[in-house]
């Protein structure tokens, strides 16, 4: 999934040059008339991976690292901030190989500052392709720039060499970073999603979180009688908040299915009862929205929740780190599934969605990719982990890495609600990495549909016919998933 | 090149061939950095129009004009060539009728006084003060612009509506009908400084005395102005047109940031360099975007092509 905690949209004037400048730049070998083009060059640089970097396999480097050879870490500077890995997992990996320097890049335009340098065949060790701006992962892969990270699974863990990489993640992990049936991501950060409220003023109002969309609408009325906004999310640039609920009421009316089939592109995914009975449920909550949350963006919102002006709020378990700075003492952070459609729902109230994200990748033509597969297998130990938890403030993938720290409010109720919902978890939707196009005109329709321009039935057309657009255009590589 | 090879004729020769050296050394470097910066993308965003190159590889499939008949098809594209015809028409026109009126306010709206025609009361300010948004960042204005057109009764337009009775904020960027519209006031708003300078030079070229022979034959400043100063400052005006049509081809950088969604909501403001970037960058396909970048680059020299043959006149001469 694409988290783009706490990245705003604003660019300088110099990105927006830049950008242009690429656009302007991008090159092709023009029949000759020039040599230096950007599409050529990527060739040459490709053979030199693997054998420069071979060095003796053992149990405690599994991937024969050469113990000086540097490494290159590109991070995504986001919500998470970066210093889990400045404090961290280079340290940790410098500890391992004290003759290996480490270089360290931050940024928040993933793709516009490694596009170019994906296309030059000059490629960074490890990357967290994170943010608005992350490069398209089934694009990179269609390429062979990805590395299949099968052997970082295989290999043993740093904690217990007795047990696999992969027995010591959350199950679901390795399948929602598959591509073409292999795993080309590693989705790092455990996110459980739902709707954010503040415990304090629930507990003092005497509200109670809705577990029926009746219920919602009659705590919406009641809420808007106390003066606040019920319900909200920011129209300008996280639609796909939004987007997210209204999948997940789908999928526990329906089960995982459906989202399995949106994925896949199967006909007439968009147009089944499950989803326009969720659109249509949505949109009714979506009219005690002010017309003018479509103009905001998420940060705006959230601190408008903070101020108590709205009352619930749909998110990940970021949320609460991100806010950190404007969250009163009067103001503790909790979760709530979505709430149920029907009473046949497949799925019971408790089911959440949750699931692994923060994609990091290692590209298959750096010069150090067995370094890059150890920075991996140390992100992925419980020293990592528990790091990586206490910088970030969101909870791993590894298991029980938690264990023992002291929870926030926030992260305390994603605890919970992931052990009430048991093995009722809702999926995570591979189109939005997958399928770009897709995504944008989801965004684009779930905000016509919420702010009441068009009726969920032509919501579901519209992205039934956009869906079958994409199917049809034989420039995208089309990926398929069974679990 | 040989020079003074001896002979009559070889003499002529290398005279002329002397002046081709001097001309021809002052524009090989910079023929060659524009040959090399600016005719070479071009030419290769013309071969990468007809690939279905993703960015990544180095060895794009080349697939005909599949992207173009594409572009036929695509309610995006057609809804950013419409947003570029509406700003063409109407953005040019605001921009310099604001303008003209500035200037000649400036310039000669004070009347005469002492025989010379004078601009009016504090002109000198004025002149600093029109030109202030020229000088921000287009990043600047962007955010600038964010608080100024909030939706909700936080944004400075609502406050100020709300003060003078307006109950219900007005969604300048939400409201699908007014959006568009939002983005060209800040574009018109941004340019009209620099054309208010670049009239008010034109204006003073022109010699005082016609003025004032008019000024003596009875015109008022309303006859002045569309009789005199209009027809000779053509050629400036001329000029100020292609490039505000230019400008109305890109509009990039404010839709970005100012937009719901980037060139929302539901693709009222959206413009071909913002749905060029998205293609490639978001979506991973440079050819298709290139070939977008082609249809503008039509687009564009079209317009410039027309407006200088449709707005060609006389030159007066003084």
């Amino acid at each position: 999934m694409s988290n783009p905690a706490g990245t705003p949209r604003e660019i300088t004037r110099r990105q927006m040059l830049r950008r242009i400048g690429l656009t302007a730049l991008v090159a092709g070998p023009a029949a000759g008339v020039l040599s230096a083009c950007a599409t050529s060059g990527g060739n040459s640089a490709a053979s030199p991976t693997a054998s420069a970097s071979a060095s003796a396999v053992s149990a405690a480097n599994p991937f024969g690292v050469v113990a000086d050879s540097p490494l290159e870490v590109v991070i995504f500077k986001g919500g998470l901030g970066d210093s889990y890995a400045t404090d961290v997992h280079e340290p940790l990996y410098k500890k391992t190989f004290p003759g290996a320097s480490v270089k360290h890049v931050a940024t928040q335009q993933i793709a516009q500052t490694l596009q170019p340098r994906f296309a030059g065949g000059d490629v960074p060790d490890f990357i967290a392709n994170s943010g608005t701006d992350l490069m398209d992962m089934g694009a990179l892969q269609a390429e062979d720039q990805l590395l299949d990270l099968t052997p970082l699974f295989d290999a043993p863990s740093i904690d217990d060499p007795s047990k696999k990489v992969r027995d010591t993640v959350v199950p679901g992990t390795i399948e929602s970073g598959l591509i073409a049936g292999k795993p080309y991501i590693l989705n790092y950060v455990f996110t459980g999603y739902g709707l954010w409220y503040n415990s304090k003023l629930f507990q003092e109002k005497g509200w109670t979180p809705p577990k029926t969309f009746d219920e919602f609408k009659t705590l919406c009325e009641i809420i808007k009688g106390a003066g606040l906004t019920p319900y909200a999310y920011a129209g300008k640039n996280a639609a796909y908040y939004q987007y997210w609920m209204i999948l997940i009421s789908a999928a526990k009316l329906e089960g995982n299915q459906v989202l399995l089939d949106i994925d896949n592109l199967a006909d007439g995914a968009w147009t089944r009862d499950s989803v326009k009975q969720s659109a249509a449920a949505w949109a009714e909550i979506g009219k005690f929205m002010e017309k003018s949350y479509e103009g905001l963006i998420h940060t705006e919102v959230q601190t408008r929740q903070n101020q108590d002006k709205v009352a619930l709020y749909p998110s990940g378990s970021w949320l609460e780190n991100e806010q950190k700075a404007n969250t009163p003492d009067s103001f503790e952070y909790a979760v709530t599934p979505t709430p149920s459609l029907t009473a046949a729902d497949k799925m019971p109230f408790e089911a959440i969605r949750a699931a692994a994200g923060e994609p990091y990748i290692i590209p298959s033509k750096g010069k150090n990719t067995a370094g890059g597969l150890e920075y991996a297998r140390i992100m992925l130990s419980k020293e990592g982990a528990k790091g990586f938890t206490e910088k970030s403030g969101s909870l791993t993938v590894v298991v029980g890495a938690a264990e023992g720290l002291p929870l926030s409010p926030g992260l305390k109720s994603v605890a919970d609600a992931q052990t009430a919902a048991g093995a009722n978890i809702v999926t995570y939707s591979s189109f939005e990495n997958w399928y770009k196009e897709l995504e944008t005109e989801l965004r684009k329709q779930t905000n016509s549909l919420m702010f009441g321009r068009i009726t969920a039935d032509e919501f579901c057309a519209n992205m039934q016919k956009k869906a079958d657009s994409v199917k049809a255009d034989s420039s995208i590589t089309k990926q398929n998933r069974t679990v | 090149m040989r020079l003074g090879d001896g002979g009559l004729a070889a003499g002529r020769l290398s005279a002329k061939a002397r002046m081709y050296g001097f001309v021809i050394s002052f524009l090989a470097v910079p023929l060659v950095l524009y040959v090399v910066f600016v005719i070479s993308p071009y030419v290769q965003a013309f071969y990468i129009s007809l690939t279905n190159w993703r960015g990544v590889s180095a060895s794009p499939q080349f697939i005909g004009l599949e992207n173009f008949t594409r572009l036929l098809d695509d309610d995006v594209f057609w809804a950013a060539v419409r947003h570029h015809g509406l700003l063409l028409l109407a953005m040019p026109l605001i921009t310099i009728a604001i303008a003209l009126f500035f200037a000649f306010l400036l310039n000669l709206g004070g009347g005469s006084k002492g025989g010379t025609m004078t601009g009016v009361r504090g002109s000198k300010f004025y002149r600093v003060v029109y030109f202030f948004p020229q000088v921000l960042a287009v990043a600047v204005v962007g955010v600038l612009f964010q608080a100024i057109y909030r939706p909700d009764s936080t944004g400075v337009l609502n406050g100020l509506l709300s003060m003078v009775g307006f109950k219900e904020p007005v969604g300048w960027l939400i409201n699908t009908d007014l959006a568009l519209w939002s983005i060209m006031g800040v574009l018109v708003w941004q340019a009209v400084g620099f054309y208010v300078v670049l009239f008010s030079a034109g204006m003073s070229a022109i010699p005082r005395d016609v003025f004032e022979a008019a000024a003596l034959d009875g015109a008022g400043r309303f006859r002045l102005f569309f009789s005199v100063t209009l027809p000779l400052i053509w050629d400036t005006i001329q000029v100020g047109w292609v490039y505000l049509g230019i400008a109305a081809f890109d509009a990039f950088a404010l839709v970005q940031v100012l937009s719901v969604d980037r060139g929302g909501p539901d693709n009222a403001t959206t413009v071909l360099p913002l749905e060029i970037w998205r293609s490639a960058f978001t979506f991973s396909k440079f050819g298709y975007a290139s070939a977008m970048g082609v249809a503008l680059f039509f687009l564009t020299i079209t317009f410039a092509a027309l407006s200088l043959r449709v707005t060609r006149r006389e030159r007066i001469e003084l």
